[in-house]
């Protein structure tokens, strides 16, 4: 079956010839217009529209965005924040970047409803550091619409008032987390806080209740309030609404950002008919769904099992290919949905020298707090770098199994799982090539990409 | 610490921007390093007096984030991503040929002073690999021969400045 076509919603003017990131653009294709009747709705109904869409967190957990919203505690008294996590991070995921740098009204009049929504007085874009032109594009943006009467104070005579604010991060990928992201606020280190009791809904930042989204999902809650919760619901599969970006990066012919009704799209179809396959005289190896810590996938592998298919349980049989990109279907299989970031690997790459690379990154960017992740990602990537620049054991892929088997579940946050999974799927799914190693190092490939 | 009068004033405003003034230790880094270059060690107290906390809580997140540096740079900081998606398209050969051209090693200063070249994490440019950040601008695919035209493009700006 080809590939359905694109479903642009939120990269609906991305890289349109003529449209620029300034107001008047905006304006002139209709912006601000469903802000103007958001805020003449009550909250609630705006809450209720969005748990009725279904829409789940674009940033890598798809927790309900409705359900989120339900838990800020509304009763203490205390101001409600709301923070725009534009910490993208996640290796193999740029949607935000485009979003940010091509439309960024789009972004701010998503926050505005959800502030409203919420009644938040005060949100902040919380813009990863190596974004310089972002926060300068997104600072000009929000004072054209503070000059528009759409940010600060007495909005469009509502008497409702908001600001936003730009706070700019500095390089360090834990920033991603949500209550690492709140102390970063705070102007303190990254490190995440311990939940219990610290759930940014009741105890976030300043200790008061805090909303933290991600660029993506608070675009899609502009989408939202203009067609409404049960339209939204309709576009893509149950349990996995609205569209979702991929961003496919590596070892295919036309790698970028593709926007498709969630589900309704399989990975065959995206790195086939999307991406136009391999490269010249390559086959495909492997594939990462969701950002480089999820569980990786092994071309050749089949999954099977029951799933659920409305209210019967059906039996399926997949290949890599066969797999719909939804959260659970791919959580079904093993793996996750996550950020949409997709990388590709062809059998030019070994696995072990793709896994150091990894385990480099995650290594770098652990905050330290916890001794099973900081000291466990470090070993994984002296384990790994040594077997490529130095001795590869055949007992290391059980050295590195034992290593990360000992980090999930014993960390603060859950970049212990991030750091581990990896590892974890790898050495699962290729054991083989890591316990040949030794061998196979001999005779490496000129062509093989460098990877550590 | 000399300041120039612009950097105070974005300095005196972005504070208003917290409820607490400590939240505004990142931003005020920030500032402090586009107008000086780095972070010298005499800004921990200013920051910390300015901030009306302690010098220790502005080291502790001066070493904890990558982007702030104690020590001057070059001229022109060449930031190459490391990460998978870069790599797997030829980032490792990139940043080879960035030290080349400039006679130097990553996290040191050129012999000519022009440039420091850092291999850094994922700059979430991965559909566009290999992928540099030559201080405020991205370049995308940027292979072996971009990367020597980008080079020669640094060196003919330092010449005519000679």
């Amino acid at each position: 079956m080809p590939a359905p076509a694109q479903r642009r919603i939120i990269f609906q003017h991305i890289d349109e010839p003529g449209y620029s990131n300034d107001i008047g653009c905006y304006l002139r294709n209709g912006g601000y217009e469903v802000f103007r009747k958001a805020i003449t709705r009550a909250p609630q109904e705006l809450i209720d529209e969005v748990k009725k869409s279904g829409l789940r967190g674009r940033g890598g957990a798809g927790f309900p965005c409705g359900v989120k919203w339900g838990l800020v505690d509304r009763k203490s008294g205390k101001p409600i924040y709301l923070i725009v996590n534009a910490d993208e991070s996640e290796p193999g995921t740029f949607k935000d970047r485009y979003i940010i740098h091509q439309d960024p009204h789009q972004l701010i009049e998503g926050t505005m409803i959800s502030c409203f929504a919420n009644n938040v007085k005060l949100a902040y874009v919380y813009i990863r550091g190596e974004f310089p032109h972002g926060a300068r594009i997104l600072e000009r943006a929000i004072q054209e619409a503070r000059d528009h009467n759409f940010v600060g104070k007495n909005i469009l005579g509502t008497g409702y008032s908001c600001d936003i604010f730009i706070h700019r991060g500095a390089g360090a990928y834990i920033c991603g987390e949500e209550t690492g992201l709140i102390e970063s606020l705070e102007g303190k280190r990254a490190n995440p806080r311990i939940k219990p009791p610290f759930f940014p809904a009741v105890l976030g930042v300043y200790q008061c209740p805090t909303i933290v989204n991600n660029v993506e999902t608070l675009c899609h809650v502009k989408y939202i309030a203009q067609h409404g919760g049960e339209a939204f619901s309709k576009i893509g599969t149950p349990g996995n609404t609205g569209t979702r970006i991929f961003c496919v990066s590596g070892h295919v012919q036309r790698p970028g950002y593709y926007e498709f009704e969630a589900g309704k799209i399989t990975m065959g179809q995206l790195l086939y008919d999307v991406c136009g396959g391999p490269l010249p005289g390559r086959k495909f190896k492997a594939v990462i769904p969701g950002g480089s810590s999820a569980k990786i996938m092994r071309f050749g592998e089949r999954y099977k099992g029951k799933r659920k298919v409305g209210a019967e349980m059906v039996d399926y049989e997949w290949s890599v290919e066969d797999v719909p990109m939804d959260f659970d279907s791919l959580a079904l299989i093993g793996t996750m949905g996550g950020s949409g970031g997709v990388i590709v690997m062809d059998d030019s790459v070994n696995m072990v020298e793709a896994l150091a690379n990894i385990n480099a990154f995650y290594s770098h960017e652990s905050c330290g707090q916890c001794t099973p992740c900081r000291e466990g990602s470090l070993w994984m990537k002296r384990i790994t770098s040594r077997m490529v620049h130095g001795a590869a054991r055949e007992e290391d892929a059980a050295l590195l199994k034992s290593v990360a088997d000992q980090i999930p579940g014993r960390t603060i946050c859950a970049f212990g799982e991030a750091c581990s999974w990896p590892t974890q799927s790898f050495i699962a799914k290729f054991g083989d090539e890591f316990k040949n190693y030794h061998e196979t190092k001999k005779q490496r490939r000129s062509e093989a990409p460098e990877l550590i | 610490m000399n300041l120039k009068p612009d950097t105070l004033t974005k300095i005196d405003e972005v504070i208003t921007h917290y409820p607490t003034k400590r939240s505004a230790t990142l931003p005020l880094l920030h500032l402090i390093q586009e107008d000086i270059g780095y972070i010298p060690h005499e800004a921990h107290e200013w920051v910390a007096a300015k901030l009306e906390i302690e010098p220790i809580n502005v080291f502790d997140v001066v070493t904890f984030y990558p982007m702030f540096r104690q020590k001057p740079i070059g001229r022109r900081h060449i930031k190459v991503c490391r990460t998978l998606s870069c790599a797997l398209m030829g980032g490792y050969k990139t940043c080879a040929e960035f030290e080349k051209q400039f006679n130097t090693h990553v996290d040191e200063i050129s012999p000519d002073g022009e440039v420091t070249v850092e291999f850094v994490e994922c700059l979430a440019s991965c559909g566009t690999a290999p992928v540099v950040m030559i201080d405020d601008d991205l370049h995308e695919k940027v292979d072996v021969a971009k990367a020597k035209q980008l080079a020669d493009h640094i060196k003919a700006e330092a010449a005519k400045r000679r």
